[in-house]
């Protein structure tokens, strides 16, 4: 009965979706208030009746409905509580629902925070996100109902892929698609502003606060889901390049873009037709990610069971989203009026440079990502493109972005005069530099890329150290009330560039200074590595709650001194009977200890591997401050005081 | 204006490979025998350890060389296949028991019929990896010059045959 509930209302929230898509945008277009006005209850009855649908099929998982097929494929009877309910989405059905959900959350938070909004722009913004939410719950009911019945019913569910039951699993995909269906926003402002022909300041102004919000939780999403490769693969990397990964970091990197051009066509009104288009691409390269997870057209380790239909699915409502929008923008832009003239040296300038480079960064993923795909279809055979391809294809274009990035804080808008430029920067250049430099020669050998790592690294954390005296102690006031002076989206420039500096100095070290061993262990020896001994004292075997695993126990000391212990585990999950490791992983501020538990071997040794991992937390560190300084952006003032001037109207 | 209209123009172009990709298998690889000469072996039959099978012997005949075991789950989808096949004399099939047991492989043979003239018996699997083998049942249409023509990963199925198989052994069979 639960289940038909849940079917129902996503039905109900179909028909709601028609209304919520058409009515108000035609009534725009007539000035027709009441079909306008239709717009905000049928957002908020969308939301509700998802969310009934969302929590009918959570409550299928938890009460162990395998009379469900989708909870019957995706769970079992001894599958822990929490990660019954994560696997709401562990399968395509739910994660579909998730979108779904998803994207109603964000449509009824823009109709709680839109009434500074005329009305003709949120109808518009409202019924752009219903027209999206249409194709979705379209697709769900006609090809991946997550509510279909399987009679007979399952005895037992056949289990959640043993990858997936992880806290990870809890955290990153909520959050990524946060931030990737954030974007839709967005998008819809910019379709919004095209239909009514009113591309301004305050266009660009509305967008920023929900650019900004999708931007951290993708940010967010993208460092949660590296940071469980990182320990739930085994193998000590942090990013693949697997098309997966690719698909989430495309809107990254545009979005990032679009962040910044948002700004300039707020204070400056140039670009607009250059922000619009990326805020279309943002959520346009979100579906193309959702269709590649989705399809199976290309091999992945997330790879999914598959059903043509299906893709063919999403491919069509790709196009009519993405096509109808690109033709839009097309037939609209023309008439979108250039912004204020600026110099080849000037902020603006920059500003450009960085978005084009960042677009460019984007291509070239998908370029990658595709490649195999484009090759195939015109019969040249199979192929994989890997690292290799995407790390001398991506450092090239992201060094001179990261570089102008210290520089485009000390430019002014308009023109900003080189000499004085180079005379703010010189000490940040010396720094960098002699850092590149002495730094690798007294650690070791000196290499171009380690140079390059560092030099780009300590640039940007010195410009903004910079930047933060310059500001702070150079003005004649005291540093207290230039701390205060200071606007909070400064602050989160401040803070997220030099995120940047601390991802890029993790990535450096890491990639330059890690070490690892393979050696076979029977309890009792003794492994070296990077000056640490490491003692497997024995092996055990424990019982988890669904699986069994060998624990090993690994006593890690520097010379005598016990630092750690780590517990690699093999697990073997029982139902599906697939093998799992679990590193064992000591993480620190200047380096991880990293273990992880191979083959048993015949003599009752095991093979195990041993990691040693320089600055690694600083990947995530870094990536948690550029998400923190888009919460301080957030904050900022003018956003708020943007909101109390429209209560009190 | 035609430079706002560079992004659909783009985006179409990704659209029609998409639409082509949906229609192709990513995890399908083809192998690289398909064109090279069928590796030359000499292993005993089954039946009559004796008398030993060969490629070479095939030479000047277009023939279906299908890997099997009695031990394959698969393999007892193909057999009625392979048996009805047999049994309209366009092609000879030939087989081969990888990895396998004499008396398993007889047991089975004469429980589901026996499509193949003769069966090889690659009891430790060497031959196999000459020919690539990484799951039975795999199949070959072997032409007249001993050259593999093309090779069916997994069981037979009635769709493989009718649209792929006899076609190409019709057209190698006229040559």
């Amino acid at each position: 009965m639960i289940p038909e509930i849940g079917h129902f209302a996503l039905i109900l929230a179909l028909l709601v979706a028609f209304v919520q898509g058409t009515f108000p945008i035609i009534g725009a277009a007539r000035g027709n208030a009441a079909w306008m006005g239709l717009a905000k209850p049928a957002a908020r009855a969308q939301f509700l009746l998802i969310v009934l649908a969302f929590f009918c099929l959570a409550y299928a998982f938890a009460a162990k409905d395998y009379s469900v097929l989708y909870v019957a494929s995706n769970s079992n009877s001894q599958l822990p509580l929490q990660f019954r309910i994560a696997a709401v989405w562990g399968g395509h059905e739910g994660s579909l629902l998730l979108w779904a959900l998803i994207l109603s959350l964000w449509t009824v938070a823009v109709s709680f925070f839109s009434k500074h909004l005329p009305d003709d722009m949120r109808a518009r913004i409202l019924a752009v996100m219903g027209l999206i939410s249409i194709g979705f719950l379209l697709f769900m009911l006609t090809v991946s109902n997550p509510f279909e019945r399987l009679i007979p019913a399952a005895m037992d569910g056949r289990d959640l892929n043993p990858l997936l039951q992880d806290p990870g699993m809890i955290f990153h995909p909520p959050m990524l698609y946060m931030g990737y269906v954030g974007f839709s926003v967005a998008f819809a402002i910019s379709i919004a502003a095209l239909l009514g022909g009113q591309l301004d300041a305050a266009w660009a102004r509305w967008s920023r606060p929900w650019t900004i919000l999708a931007w951290v939780f993708l940010t967010t999403g993208i460092m949660a889901g590296s940071n469980w490769a990182y320990y739930e693969l085994g193998w000590g990397g942090w990013w693949f390049w697997d098309a997966v990964e690719n698909a989430s970091f495309m809107p990254w990197l545009v979005g990032t873009a679009l962040i910044h051009s948002l700004a300039v066509t707020e204070k400056r009104g140039s670009f607009k037709a250059w922000t619009v288009l990326l805020a279309i691409c943002a959520f346009s390269l979100s579906l193309l990610g959702t269709f590649l997870v989705r399809s199976g057209v290309l091999t992945s380790v997330h790879a999914f069971a598959t059903d043509p239909r299906r893709g063919l699915f999403i491919l069509i409502f790709l196009v009519v989203v993405i096509g109808g929008s690109l033709a839009l923008f097309a037939w609209r832009a023309p008439k979108i009026g250039r912004g204020g003239k600026f110099d080849v040296v000037s902020r603006e300038s920059f500003l450009l440079a960085n978005n084009v480079l960042l677009a460019v960064a984007a291509i070239s993923v998908l370029l990658g990502t595709l490649y195999p795909l484009f090759l195939d279809a015109l019969g040249g055979g199979k192929i994989s493109v890997g690292p290799p391809y995407f790390d001398s294809v991506f450092v090239p274009l992201m060094a001179p972005a990261v570089f102008l990035m210290g520089v485009g804080p000390f430019a002014r808008w308009k023109q900003a005069p080189l000499p004085e430029l180079a005379l703010r920067l010189r000490w940040a250049l010396g720094v960098s530099v002699a850092t590149a430099i002495v730094l690798p020669l007294i650690l070791g050998q000196w290499t171009p890329m380690k140079g390059l790592g560092l030099f780009l690294a300590f640039w940007v954390i010195a410009t903004t150290a910079n930047l933060l005296y310059q500001r702070l102690f150079v003005t004649g006031k005291s540093w207290q009330t230039q701390v205060k002076a200071a606007s909070r989206s400064w602050w989160g420039m401040v803070i997220a560039h030099l995120g940047i500096g601390i991802f890029v100095l993790g990535v450096t070290i890491v990639k330059s200074y890690e070490s690892e061993i393979a050696v076979r262990m029977h309890p009792g020896d003794v492994a070296h590595l990077a000056g640490y001994d490491f003692t497997l004292n024995g092996v055990k075997e424990v019982k988890g709650a669904n699986y069994s695993a060998a624990r090993g126990e690994i006593s890690v000391s520097r010379n005598g001194v016990q630092k750690t212990v780590l517990f690699p585990e093999k697990r073997l999950y029982t139902v599906t009977n697939m093998p799992m490791t679990e590193a064992g992983i000591s993480p620190g501020i200047l380096h991880d200890l990293y273990a992880s538990l191979g083959e048993p071997l015949d003599d009752g040794a095991w093979s195990v591997r041993i990691y040693y991992k320089p600055l690694v937390e600083w990947i995530w560190i870094g990536c948690l401050m550029m998400a923190f300084g888009g919460l301080l952006a957030l904050s900022d003032r003018r956003y708020r005081l943007q909101k109390r001037r429209a209560e009190a109207n | 204006m035609k430079r706002f209209l560079l992004p659909l123009a783009i985006f179409l172009v990704v659209v029609g490979f998409l639409f082509k990709g949906l229609n192709l298998d990513p995890r399908e690889v083809p192998s690289p025998l398909v064109g090279k000469p069928a590796p030359q072996f000499s292993l005993p039959q089954l039946g009559d350890a004796q008398k030993t099978f060969s490629p070479r012997d095939m030479l000047g005949q277009v023939w279906l060389f299908n890997v099997w075991a009695s031990w394959c789950v698969a393999c007892r989808e193909e057999h009625p296949i392979l048996v009805a096949l047999s049994k309209q004399n366009i092609v000879p099939v030939y087989g081969m028991d990888y990895k396998d047991t004499r008396e398993d492989a007889e047991q089975w043979l004469s429980q589901g019929g026996n499509p193949y003239l003769v069966t090889a018996v690659d009891a430790d699997g060497r031959v196999g990896i000459d020919y690539g083998v990484y799951g039975v049942p795999e199949t070959y249409v072997i032409d007249k010059a001993g050259v593999i023509a093309y090779k069916q990963i997994g069981p037979i199925t009635e769709d493989a045959l009718r649209d792929k198989i006899l076609p190409l052994v019709k057209r190698l069979q006229a040559q």
